[in-house]
């Protein structure tokens, strides 16, 4: 190993990437676009959800009723007298999402004590979309017909536990989606260019033939890897800047643990998909071929990571793929850093594992490469 | 530590396989210090392969060798400080300045006085008002240049030339092959591989293989003198049915078609002779002489005899 070589080629690296402003620019804009895009659209805590009713009891209690459904944000009403075909009609195509009718005589059946029905008819062909607001009902209900049932009526308020549950939402409390969106954005950026673009590197060397022209002289294969890739971590960094900064300024993402541990991770993560890209850059013949195992990568990445769907809801088997993908654990180690605070202890069990992917893939990667320069 | 050798390349019983096919086989070659050697043949005949083996860039499967007196084998690392190899496609990057391609090279020979040398190959090249030119935006002519130029910025004793003229003006090969020669007489051993008929004739020696195997060797010269092929000219208007004519004539081993000629060659300079006296005696349109074979029709000779030889659909 010369650093006299390696640095040429670094140079050389430098010099091309300048001069193609286009993927320079994608690499930081990539980024920020992202970001902005997924930062401010996603949301898996939906407010605001169309509501009909339908209302055959009009008394104080339905009002108050009504009130409660809309100051919890969750709901709100579009028509609140609808008649029963036209709701069903309403949330057939769409137009609501739920309609709640209020059955004749409801209040005098919930003095009499005779155990009335409300009934919550929920469109839950998307259950993330409605699921939220659902589960907040029951409470909502009951504390506002509390405020009618008092003096003689007391007895119907009576809560039918005898305990308290106490529930501590730690380190979202809010349920804010940036704040688990923007950190884990990271890991999907990073994957998404530092694959991508060491694939394409290599690739591009062997398809334009300069590869060839390279091995002939002094320079030795894996100098030129580490030359290749070498200009990517300083990218990666950057990237790793971009967001960390707007996802102080924009969305205001608390940063509760070490930034240095951070650093750390960035970079075993960096490495792992480094040697991704070198493995996918050797195992194919030109850079369509490259771009489209790249993607073959990045789409598991992001959706059974855990960045999209919760990585708890999934199956056994599609867990152990997760587990063997970088981005799984990165997720949770930037989550875990930012969020919760999370130290030494708690993230060297994701950076094993790594380490171990890092290992296992430069090995197959390497000897592959060998094998393609023959 | 190997006695100092007349040859710059010799390669014995060298042999690559690429899967279950035999791309060289069993080649035996010498190149001697000084010279230009021509290494001709058809595609796929296995000469980039073999120019890749001699610079230590693939290691064979079978053989032993030699390069400036180092093992192919062992000291591949070293034949590539000493070798300077021009691949078949341009090797620089399209992408970076002329002046940025040499210094890339300079420094990956990890050189001394990168800019004295630099700027003084951009002279030799005539190219000094141009370097901040990106080298994807040169001609062909200039490219090739440009390239050599950077094949020899190190000062290799050998260069190893892949097909250097490909796809190349006429002037401009022209000139590449006086600034060959040059070369070779300040001393540079030269291997170069091509198809044209025209370059070989300006080599010192020549090989010719086909399907991996080496089918004949010598100066020019040599390679017609022992083709034992002769050759009659025929040259006259309406051609092509006086060709068909003769072609079925079993003593006419091969023809070369020219536009307004005809080269009629056979083994058998006796049978030859008589079986076109018929024709020489009735058509007073056609001027007949008899003469050696060119370089082309030897090697497209050698090259018949190769197909029914060792073909591999043919008898194995």
């Amino acid at each position: 190993m010369s650093w006299q070589r390696l640095w040429a080629m670094m140079l050389k690296e430098f010099l091309q990437l300048r001069r193609d402003r286009l993927t320079f620019a994608m690499m930081v804009g990539i980024p920020i676009m992202q970001l902005l895009l997924f930062g401010y659209a996603i949301n898996t805590d939906p407010k605001h959800l169309n509501t009909v009713l339908v209302v055959y009891d009009q008394g104080s209690l339905t009002r108050n009723l009504v009130q409660a459904l809309q100051n919890s944000g969750y709901f709100q009403i579009v028509n609140n007298d609808a008649n029963a075909q036209v709701a069903a009609e309403m949330l057939a195509k769409g137009e609501t999402q739920f309609v709640l009718t209020i059955p004749a005589n409801f209040e005098r059946d919930l003095i009499r004590n005779d155990y009335p029905s409300l009934l919550l008819e929920a469109d839950a062909a998307d259950p993330a979309a409605t699921g939220n607001a659902i589960a907040s009902l029951p409470q909502l209900v009951q504390s506002a017909l509390r405020h009618d049932l008092t003096g003689p009526l007391s007895y119907l308020a009576t809560p039918a536990n005898h305990f308290e549950l106490k529930i501590h939402r730690l380190y979202n409390p809010e349920g804010i989606t940036q704040y688990n969106i923007v950190p884990g954005l990271m890991g999907v950026i990073l994957t998404m260019t530092m694959i991508m673009m060491t694939a394409l590197g290599i690739t591009r060397e062997v398809e334009q033939g300069t590869m060839e022209n390279l091995l002939a002289t002094p320079i030795k294969p894996l100098e030129v890897m580490i030359g290749k890739i070498a200009p990517y971590i300083l990218i990666g960094y950057v990237q790793v800047a971009v967001t960390l900064s707007m996802a102080k300024l924009l969305f205001n993402v608390p940063f509760i643990g070490s930034f240095w541990l951070l650093l750390l991770s960035v970079m075993v993560f960096i490495f792992a998909n480094l040697t991704i890209g070198i493995t996918i850059s050797s195992s194919v013949r030109n850079q369509t071929q490259a771009m489209q195992m790249s993607f073959f990568f990045l789409l598991p990445s992001i959706l059974l990571s855990g960045f999209m769907f919760p990585f708890q809801g999934m199956p056994r088997w599609a867990q152990i793929i997760g587990e063997i993908l970088p981005n799984t654990h990165f997720l949770r180690l930037v989550r875990g850093i930012m969020l919760k605070g999370n130290g030494w202890h708690e993230a060297w069990p994701h950076l094993l594992p790594l380490s171990i992917f890092i290992l296992v893939v430069m090995f197959i990667g390497m000897k592959k490469f060998r094998k393609t320069l023959d | 530590m190997t006695p100092p050798s007349d040859y710059a390349i010799e390669v014995e019983n060298l042999t690559k396989r690429f899967g279950d096919k035999v791309v060289v086989d069993h080649l035996s070659m010498q190149v001697r210090k000084g010279e230009i050697y021509g290494f001709l043949g058809p595609n796929g005949s296995g000469k980039t392969t073999s120019i890749r083996m001699m610079c230590g860039l693939l290691t064979p499967d079978g053989g032993s060798g030699q390069t400036l007196g180092l093992d192919i084998f062992l000291q591949a690392a070293q034949i590539k400080r000493e070798v300077g190899y021009m691949t078949q496609r341009f090797g620089l990057y399209s992408d970076l300045t002329i002046r940025e391609n040499l210094d890339f090279v300079a420094r990956v020979y990890a050189m001394d006085q990168r800019k004295q040398r630099i700027d003084a190959a951009l002279e030799r090249l005539g190219l000094t008002a141009r370097q901040k030119q990106l080298a994807g935006s040169l001609s062909g002519g200039w490219k090739q240049r440009l390239a050599l130029a950077a094949a020899l910025l190190h000062q290799p004793k050998l260069l190893l030339l892949d097909e250097p003229t490909a796809g190349v003006d006429p002037q401009a090969r022209r000139d590449f092959w006086e600034q060959i020669h040059q070369l070779a007489a300040a001393g540079i051993t030269i291997l170069v591989s091509t198809h044209y008929m025209d370059e070989a004739e300006r080599c010192h020696r020549l090989s010719y293989i086909a399907y991996g195997r080496l089918l004949a060797t010598g100066t020019p010269q040599e390679l017609i003198e022992h083709s034992g092929l002769h050759t009659w000219t025929v040259s006259g208007a309406a051609m092509a049915e006086l060709s068909k004519q003769l072609l079925a004539l079993p003593a006419v081993d091969m023809h070369t078609q020219f536009g307004n000629s005809l080269h009629i060659s056979g083994k058998d300079p006796q049978a030859l002779s008589q079986a076109l006296q018929p024709f020489q005696a009735n058509n007073p349109n056609y001027q007949w002489s008899e003469g050696q074979p060119s370089l082309e029709d030897v090697f497209i000779y050698l090259m018949q005899q190769a197909t029914d030889n060792f073909q591999p659909t043919g008898k194995a």
